[in-house]
């Protein structure tokens, strides 16, 4: 069987791999990789718990073959923290419970930095439609939207500062 | 779950794509992806070989250009639902992209896909029959048009050749006084409709429908044109002489409180719910789907003129 050379970028970090047309993007990042924060959960494009970043939107990456990924910047949930520690979406997750057995968390996860890039200030509605594809079957999704909310406060409290501090460095 | 071996193609050109589909034997195009590679994952489908349209320049691009919106093969749900144009002048499109599996699906699912995988569960057939769009094939003679009536043949059937790709819906421009909308009924985000009902509607100056397109999702074994529920709408007057242009909701109780209004809207719906041939299955009866059919198409007319009365 003819293979393919593929080459991604995963949380800035560039990667090559050949690989079978048929392969999953999921396979290539938890198998060839070794990022397995991704999880596997339905596997039939329903749950999103494989949800990552494929140049920025957020996609079910058990229903993408890697070939299909050549030359994309992709985003796991393992790229979130930073050096100076947790996401604000991750101390949402944490503060407000967001999560009890996890599983969908790393996908939650994925969606909810889509959409706070997109719109730092959702509605409960907003956040409520951009996560209809990610499945939790153990919150009932009222601490995840809280967690994402939460998140959004938070980044937008960091914004603000900056921004105030850039206000204050042009008067004096 | 891995599909079964097969082997990938992504040609740079659509000419290119045309001749792989000659040459090869038992192959299938891929857009997006999100109906096909679940299917081959599922070993539903098995083709040798994949031809990925990814890479083919021009594809892409939604635009209205000589009284049509086209809208190319790659062009996914998302890009309808943050269209510019989309939103003002194809309410029934964005009604229609939004409620397509979901946003994460979205991203990558493409419209025209939706449309040549022939399944009549999918959303936007019912959508594009309404709106009386075409489906340009691009085989080895070069283009065609295909009038959307004759597009669908039954189940994963449809009047694309075996060499042949679909390049781009066109859907022709709406006239001034035109409305339409799309209501699903779905147990769930993602899932199938249990019913769903596309109507478009153009009233003249005087508030009488001169065009009335009527299109059913999940309710027969190929999309359903409602053609008796569209004659019952022909003609019929809506809104008071003189016309009425306002805010959505003012439109919406002049529209009701029409003389003989509530009649005509309910005979439509009844011609439209007489035309579906709804099998029985997890989610629902076949009485259930077809009164689903009748309480919707209702709900989409009184939508789509109330568009129609405040100008889109």
């Amino acid at each position: 069987m003819e293979t393919f050379p593929v080459r991604v970028t995963v949380n800035g970090e560039a990667h090559e791999a050949e690989v079978e047309p048929r392969m999953l993007l999921v396979h290539l990042i938890r198998d060839e990789l070794r990022l397995t924060g991704t999880h596997i959960g339905c596997d039939t494009t329903h749950c999103g718990a494989c949800t990552v970043l494929l140049d920025g939107k957020p996609t079910k990456s058990c229903t993408v073959l890697a070939v299909q990924a050549d030359g994309a910047d992709i985003g796991t949930v393992e790229g979130l923290a930073g050096a100076d520690g947790m996401h604000a979406l991750q101390e949402g997750f944490w503060e407000k419970h967001g999560l009890q057995c996890g599983f969908c968390t790393p996908g939650m996860l994925m969606t909810g930095a889509a959409l706070l890039e997109a719109n730092p200030n959702p509605s409960e509605a907003e956040i409520r439609e951009a996560i209809s594809g990610n499945l939790c079957r153990c919150t009932g999704y009222v601490n995840i939207v809280k967690a994402v909310q939460y998140a959004a406060d938070k980044m937008g409290a960091a914004a603000a500062e900056t921004a105030n501090a850039a206000t204050d460095g042009e008067d004096s | 779950m891995i599909p079964a071996q097969f082997e990938y193609h992504a040609p740079a050109e659509v000419e290119d794509a045309v001749d792989l589909l000659v040459e090869l034997d038992d192959a299938k195009v891929m857009s997006g992806g999100q109906s096909l590679l679940p299917m081959m994952k599922l070993r539903l489908a098995s083709p040798a070989h994949i031809i990925d349209l990814r890479h083919i320049p021009g594809l892409d691009a939604i635009e209205e250009r000589d009284g049509f919106l086209r809208i190319g093969a790659l062009v996914t749900e998302t890009q309808l639902e943050e269209s510019a144009a989309v939103a003002e002048r194809y309410p029934i499109l964005l009604d229609t992209a939004r409620v397509i599996a979901d946003p994460l699906v979205r991203n990558r699912a493409t419209v025209c896909g939706n449309i040549a995988h022939g399944d009549p569960a999918n959303d936007h057939p019912a959508t594009m029959l309404a709106l009386r769009a075409r489906v340009v094939a691009t085989g080895p003679d070069g283009e065609r048009t295909i009038d959307i009536d004759d597009f669908f043949h039954g189940l994963f059937m449809t009047a694309l050749g075996e060499d042949e790709i679909l390049t781009e819906i066109q859907v022709p421009v709406p006239p001034a006084g035109s409305g339409g909308a799309y209501v699903k009924l779905e147990r769930k985000v993602g899932d199938y409709a249990v019913a769903g009902v596309a109507v478009q509607l153009t009233l003249d100056g005087e508030g009488k429908v001169t065009q009335a397109g009527v299109g059913l999702t999940n309710l027969g074994f190929a999309p359903i044109r409602a053609t008796a529920a569209e004659e019952t709408l022909l003609g019929a007057d809506f809104v008071p002489a003189g016309g009425l242009r306002g805010a959505i909701e003012r439109v919406r109780d002049a529209i009701t409180k029409a003389p003989g209004a509530d009649e005509v809207i309910a005979a439509a719906a009844q011609a439209a719910a007489d035309m579906t041939e709804p099998v029985e299955d997890r989610r629902g009866s076949v009485e259930y789907k077809r009164n689903m059919a009748r309480v919707l198409t209702a709900r989409a007319i009184r939508q789509a003129l109330a568009r129609a009365g405040a100008g889109g």
